[in-house]
């Protein structure tokens, strides 16, 4: 069977999970080989055959972390000439979608990105797209090249699949291009003790609605409630109540959960960009107008300060 | 010294207007208006900035790949203060992917010489944002790309790119391209001022010609994806909706545990 090679992405080891969806559709299509870069690179191994990977090659080589994106593509293109897959896979972050775009162009290869589903086809792995803000979903095929395309997070279950994930030692030899930008500092995102914002099951969201940031303790409180997420309209966002990390839509982050809940959004084509796939739509606002109850499979039109604690409160007592 | 900037801009459908599909499954533009993607506008503030912090004799250039009605982006962009403008237009550009429109713009880039390239996060129709990332590697110059800051001195770039699991500080010699967020700083209004100065500033028309490309090499033939069907998503079931009187909470409650979520 043909190799599928699966970009891993990966914090010191730590594989995170839309990897792991992606080994899922990769075994649609062929043998997964995963590719693990930079600082703990071999600890991916375990969890990488455990959900399929048939191999793991890996160069944990300084480069990585020190230099912007360059260094990967050169390894993945090292890989693609080791192993000759069937197609690339990448998980669609914005760093993800830079690489996958250059190496297709090394590769004289087609690419593919946002993917938010993939299947075995009789010309190569057919990709569905969900675009103009979610209100088409197209499905295309990469005519040139070896397939390279970007998945994005909740795209797939996460399966256990246990196989070789055999770990090699991927030689790497870098162009003149990889030392071209210098990472000189890194400072690493605090950990909210939540579910990353794209991975999670159920997000619940603030809007303009919210007025303020102390207010969206509030937000917070129904998101703990429920093991959630937290994200923020861009209004929040440039009003400086929450985070632009929590921001969802169009020029934040694209989030397709089983649950979302807006609570003072008014839904503009922007933020729905980042939602709209989510498989049940909840929203509370006080404006029976407002476009997001257009999405919604439930609404409550109402002041979310006394609805969402209250929500809050039931959902504890329920839980016990 | 002195120093050139390319800003490259995209004139795009209004994402609040109503997009669809042309038959051939390309980006119909006809029944929508078009206009400056509001992304590229922060391409053209960061350009604008650091003419306007530089000691050096600075040239901000826009360069758009686009129909006809392109023209109206790249006025938008010397309203707002860029000094001067390309148009790459050809109808054989039609339906032209991703890594086609990195080629044409290389190569206008090319031609018109530069020293920094600065785009958009990500145009607001296709969403890929990679012609940034192309662009550098065509070029074979350093991509210093989606930061939310960009400083330019002494022939280097700086900027900070706040990544998922990270935000980083970023350094790369000239020449480099660099890609901007919206998080970079609000884009100028256009002065009545520069609405008139814009109408006399030099706009350049180039086609594929003179840009030593062939039709092959672009359009849907050179296409290196294919578009096998585009469906309208269908509407969503209306759901229900409720008034809040006093309950609304606990009603919402109801549903959500109706749906297995508590
Ligand atoms: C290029 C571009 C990119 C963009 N990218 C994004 C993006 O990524 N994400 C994004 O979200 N937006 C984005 N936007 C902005 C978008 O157009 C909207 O401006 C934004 O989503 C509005 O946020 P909001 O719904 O919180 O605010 P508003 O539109 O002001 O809505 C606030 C809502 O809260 C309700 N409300 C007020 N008080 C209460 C209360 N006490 N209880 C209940 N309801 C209440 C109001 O009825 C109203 O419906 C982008 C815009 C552009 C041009
Ligand atoms: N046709 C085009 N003409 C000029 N610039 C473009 C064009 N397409 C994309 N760009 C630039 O590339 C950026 C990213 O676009 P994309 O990769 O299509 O999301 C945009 O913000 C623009 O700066």
């Amino acid at each position: 069977m043909a190799e599928v090679l699966v970009y891993v992405d990966h914090v010191d080891g730590a594989v995170r999970k839309p990897t792991l969806e992606l080994l899922t559709l990769a075994r649609r299509i062929g043998e997964p080989v995963a590719v693990a870069l930079g600082n703990g690179a071999a600890d991916t191994a375990a969890a990488l055959a455990e959900h399929g990977a048939v191999k793991v090659l890996t160069d944990d080589a300084s480069e990585y972390g020190e230099y912007l994106v360059v260094p990967k593509v050169d390894a993945l293109q090292a890989a693609v000439a080791a192993v000759s897959p069937a197609a690339v896979l990448v998980p669609s972050s914005a760093e993800g979608k830079e690489i996958a775009a250059r190496l297709a162009l090394r590769l004289g290869s087609g690419i593919i990105t946002d993917a938010v589903d993939l299947e075995a086809g009789d010309e190569g792995p057919v990709a569905t797209q969900s675009v103009f803000a979610a209100s088409f979903t197209t499905k295309s095929r990469v005519a040139k090249g070896t397939p390279v395309i970007t998945v994005k997070p909740n795209s797939a279950a996460v399966e256990a699949a246990p196989a070789a994930g055999a770990v090699e030692a991927l030689s790497v030899t870098f162009s003149a291009q990889a030392t071209g930008t210098k990472v000189t500092g890194r400072t690493p995102r605090e950990s909210t003790g939540r579910p990353e914002l794209t991975e999670a099951a159920i997000v619940v969201s603030g809007g303009r609605g919210v007025n303020g940031a102390e207010n969206f303790a509030v937000i917070e409180a129904l998101a703990d409630s429920l093991g959630a997420a937290v994200g923020a309209s861009r209004a929040a966002v440039d009003a400086g109540w929450y985070p632009h990390t929590n921001q969802v839509g169009q020029t934040g982050k694209s989030v397709s959960p089983q649950l979302y809940i807006a609570n003072g959004i008014s839904g503009a084509i922007q933020h729905r960009a980042g939602m709209q796939t989510s498989k049940t739509i909840v929203a509370v606002n006080k404006d029976a107008e407002a476009p997001i109850f257009d999405l919604v499979d439930y609404g409550v039109v109402g002041d979310l300060f006394d609805v969402v604690p209250q929500l809050t409160e039931e959902i504890k007592t329920r839980k016990g | 010294m002195s120093l050139r900037i390319i800003v490259t801009v995209k004139y795009v459908p209004d994402a609040t207007g109503d997009r669809h599909f042309a038959d051939d499954l390309t980006v119909d533009r006809d029944d929508v208006d078009g206009l400056l993607s509001e992304l590229d506008e922060y391409a053209v503030e960061q350009a604008l900035q650091v003419s306007e912090n530089s000691d050096d004799d600075v040239e901000v250039t826009v360069l758009t790949v686009g129909p006809e009605d392109a023209k109206d982006a790249l006025r938008k962009a010397l309203s707002m203060g860029a000094d001067k403008a390309i148009h790459v237009e050809d109808d054989d550009l039609h339906g032209t992917d991703a890594i086609g429109t990195s080629l044409v713009l290389a190569k206008a880039i090319e031609k018109a010489g530069y020293d920094l390239v600065i785009s958009g996060m990500a145009s607001t129709d296709g969403t890929m944002g990679v012609v940034p990332a192309l662009l550098a590697e065509r070029l074979g110059v350093p991509q210093v790309t989606l930061l939310s800051e960009v400083s330019v001195e002494d022939g280097t770039v700086k900027g900070r790119r706040d990544g998922d699991a990270a935000s980083e500080q970023l350094e790369a010699s000239l020449p480099a391209v660099v890609s901007v967020t919206d998080q970079s700083g609000e884009a100028r209004y256009p002065s009545f001022k520069g609405i008139m100065a814009a109408k006399k500033k030099p706009v350049e028309a180039w086609d594929l010609s003179d840009l030593d490309l062939d039709a092959e090499d672009v359009g849907l033939e050179g296409s290196y994806t294919v578009v096998d069907s585009a469906t309208e998503r269908p509407a969503r079931t209306a759901g229900t909706i409720v008034k809040d009187e006093g309950e609304g909470g606990k009603q919402l409650a109801e549903f959500l545990a109706s749906q297995k979520f508590i």
